[in-house]
């Protein structure tokens, strides 16, 4: 006798599950799939997951580790990041929420990037302070007074957002600068059709095949020459980098060209790439690379990742840079407890999804409550894109409380504090059978004449019982996410 | 397409030849070397190897001794030597990730299946027991991506390239072979005894899969001036000079039409694969053997030289 598979039992805390209803009986969009669970026999999940190992290996869906061991080649060092088999499903009532509060924000980050390098009437409006914009690092100088074509900054969104209810939607992050992940999106939906196809039959799931086409119609529509007239290129800083397969993946299905830096130049009327032929103009690079690295002359002198004289052509309108370098300060951690000000100051309305509550330590009163509730609390470095110099209060020791504590104290400008969240659960397939895990969401979105969005988009999810880091380098997976149709 | 992205096809196809011909030198030094008594002993025929192979000097300053057990593992494992069978597939997979766009999915599949099974061999494991079926596997494995890409590839520039790099590397594999033991094909050759000569050309012609074919061709005992002819003039033998050439003069030709202009690349494979059809063995005796294939070798180095400066391969130059 087989163990029964599915973990019947609700956790005992207040997690809110996304399949089972408060009294154990699947919502109505889990129910098929709950009942498909209760009759497959654990081995062949077992079964499938291997199957889906050796897909993702047999592709070459890998990203890379770094060690700092020297002896070792990147080769040796390609690791899977693990795919979980059961689908996240999202109901289309789920997701027109998401889709709006998705698009109402991104629309408002992008007029706010404009805005701060125009006329700044934001901080004339008294509406956030002058110095929480000017004196970011992530502020870039040299676009001040530069219009990207159609106005718009960021292209390429990944909002991450958590959630801890019914209808309780965070945006945790907005991830607008060089975002990446959508190609384990794509990835893991190709592996679901192949692995589960019956379920596919038994479900009306959106589509989300269509994103390399909508990419390429989103770049197009920001190109200085006509879309059929455009060449675009993917910039990578190559093989070694750990995104590397996904920058190949985008580049091949939207039929551009993948380039790293050395295969680019400029002259003064435009950027080309050095192909067999000779030098091949490029109109609309799509970096994968950090804004300091695009140009030595105009960023850091000693990057070898980049273009030489880019930021004069792109000032110049020959060549349209996506994201735009400077886009990265609308996801500052600094900016971040301000978005729901600056929604309402750009679009007029409410934000639809809410921000996770935040303590802005430069304040006093919020810095004095911080200090007191360390052990609850997530306190962020501001500036960059994360993961160091961070507190998790709950799970830190005493002694990593304290040191904080000095270093708070010293520098609270640069912290801001959140309460941890309950985040939500998911059925996962576990050593256990299947069970809860916590799981986080980035939709990708994409922003030139219009807002595009496919529904669905990147479910990672903390397989460590307990755990609520989802980051691949922890332990966290990923999964195919589904948004069904009515 | 990008300068970079052909040097890729290019190194992919070269490596993934290099492996193969590899395999196939060990798997002949192997044979040669369980015969009792061949020429200087079986040490002498395991230098052979290296030097057929390019990498004695590698050898040389990474062991003081020349065993068979050193020897194998330097060809097939060793990743001091950059010809190594592991240290090829290792290139050619590196050069196919690089340009993953640019492959069908049945060849990358192909190349990364080989080089993940590869992850798993150690050469602790390779037994002399085991060596045999190490060494068809590696030959299996390089004649399934060559099917692979041949059966599935779009003909356009990419291919081309792809071309040139496993046609120049099996020529410069072939007159290596011929060069190191060159003193045993001419005419004059004093012969020293019938068993041990025969077993000597046997080896040249096995370290070319040629030993059965030579006899469809020929009809005859192994004659060394022939075994000669075989390998470099014969248009029907597929690893010999002149067959690489042909293959070579229809890929430059192929090139320039897609280009709408010959390159002096184009110039340079036509000189050679001249020489090749116009050549008779008893000129190349009477003016030297190892001179005309020293040449060879030369010639077919600059065609690398000449290849990479007509379409870019080096983005920094």
């Amino acid at each position: 006798m087989e163990q029964p598979l599915r973990e019947r039992a609700l956790p005992r805390d207040t997690v809110f599950n996304e399949m089972l209803g408060p009294d154990g009986t699947p919502r109505p969009h889990y129910a098929t799939l709950c009942a498909w669970l209760d009759e497959q026999p654990a081995r062949i999940l077992k079964r499938k997951r291997a199957e889906a190992e050796s897909i993702f290996r047999r592709l070459g869906i890998t990203f890379s580790v770094y060690t700092g061991s020297e002896a070792r080649t990147a080769d040796t060092l390609e690791r899977l990041i693990p795919f979980d088999l059961i689908p996240r499903i999202l109901s289309a009532r789920e997701w027109r929420l998401l889709e709006r509060g998705i698009e109402q924000r991104v629309r408002a980050l992008n007029s706010f990037l404009l805005d701060i390098y125009h006329r700044q009437e934001i901080i004339r409006a008294g509406r956030i302070p002058a110095e929480v914009i000017l004196m970011n690092e992530a502020y870039c100088v040299e676009m001040i007074g530069h219009r990207p074509p159609l106005g718009v900054f960021s292209h390429i969104i990944g909002t991450d957002i958590v959630r801890t209810g019914e209808d309780d939607f965070f945006v945790l992050e907005d991830n607008m600068r060089t975002p990446s992940g959508v190609s384990y999106m794509l990835e893991n939906r190709e592996a679901m059709l192949h692995l589960f196809p019956e379920l596919f039959a038994a479900h009306q799931v959106a589509p989300v095949q269509h994103y390399p086409e909508l990419l390429r119609q989103t770049l197009e529509a920001v190109s200085p020459v006509a879309p059929e007239e455009t060449t675009l290129a993917v910039l990578t800083p190559g093989i070694h980098n750990s995104a590397y397969f996904e920058h190949s993946f985008l580049a091949d299905q939207m039929g551009a060209e993948l380039v790293e830096g050395h295969d680019l130049f400029v002259d003064e009327a435009a950027l080309y790439m050095r192909t067999t032929r000779g030098p091949q103009r490029v109109h609309v690079l799509y970096r994968r690379i950090d804004d300091d690295f695009l140009d030595p002359l105009t960023f850091r002198p000693d990057s070898a990742l980049g273009v030489p004289g880019l930021m004069d052509l792109y000032r110049a309108g020959r060549v349209t840079i996506v994201n735009a370098p400077g886009a990265g300060i609308a996801d500052d951690k600094a900016i971040y407890s301000w978005v729901p000000e600056i929604v309402e100051f750009y679009t007029g309305e409410k934000p639809i999804l809410k921000n996770v509550p935040t303590w802005r330590c430069a304040e006093p009163e919020a810095l004095a409550y911080v200090l007191d509730h360390l052990p609850e609390l997530v306190v962020k470095e501001v500036h960059g894109s994360g993961g160091y110099g961070m507190l998790v209060g709950p799970t830190a020791s005493k002694k990593q409380i304290a040191q904080f504590r000095k270093v708070l104290k010293a520098r609270p400008k640069n912290y801001i504090a959140q309460p941890t969240l309950a985040l939500s659960a998911c059925p996962a397939f576990t050593q256990a059978g299947v069970a809860p895990r916590h799981v986080d969401l980035r939709p990708f979105s994409l922003v030139s004449d219009r807002v595009r969005l496919v529904a669905g988009g990147l479910t990672r999810v903390a397989l460590k019982k307990g755990s609520l880091v989802v980051n691949s380098s922890q332990g966290g997976g990923t999964k195919d996410t589904w948004v069904l149709s009515e | 397409m990008l300068g970079r992205v052909a040097a890729s096809l290019f190194w992919m196809s070269r490596y993934m030849e290099r492996a193969e011909n590899i395999a196939r030198l060990c798997e002949a030094g192997f044979r040669i070397s369980l015969t009792p008594k061949v020429g200087g002993g079986y040490k002498e025929e395991w230098l052979s190897t290296l030097r057929s192979a390019g990498v004695f000097d590698a050898y040389q300053a990474a062991h003081e001794e020349v065993s068979g057990e050193n020897a194998i593992n330097f060809l097939l494992f060793d990743e001091r030597n950059p010809s190594s069978v592991r240290s090829s597939l290792t290139a050619a997979r590196t050069n196919a990730r690089i340009v993953r766009t640019k492959l069908t999915r049945d060849m990358w599949e192909s190349l990364n299946d080989t080089w993940i099974a590869l992850q798993a061999v150690s050469p602790q494991s390779m037994s002399n027991a085991r060596l045999p079926d190490f060494l068809d596997w590696v030959r299996h494995r390089t004649a399934q991506f060559r099917g692979a890409l041949l059966g599935t590839v779009l003909r356009d520039e990419g291919y081309y390239f792809s071309q040139f790099g496993a046609f120049m590397e099996r020529a410069d594999n072939t007159a290596r072979i011929l060069d190191v033991k060159y003193y045993l094909l001419l005419p004059d050759h004093q012969s020293v005894g019938g068993a041990i000569d025969t077993y000597q050309w046997e080896t040249i012609l096995r370290a070319v899969s040629a030993h059965r074919s030579y006899r469809h061709v020929f009809h005859e005992d192994y004659r060394p001036w022939r075994i000669a002819e075989f390998l470099i003039l014969r248009p029907e033998m597929p690893r010999s000079l002149r067959y690489c050439y042909d293959w070579l003069a229809v890929t430059a030709e192929g090139l320039s039409e897609r280009y709408g202009e010959e390159r002096p690349t184009a110039e340079l494979v036509r000189s050679t694969h001249q020489l090749l059809k116009q050549s008779e063995m008893g000129a190349i005796f009477q003016d030297g053997l190892h001179e005309f294939l020293t040449d060879f070798i030369d010639r077919n180095n600059r065609l690398t030289v000449s290849l990479a400066a007509d379409y870019y391969f080096d983005p920094t130059a």
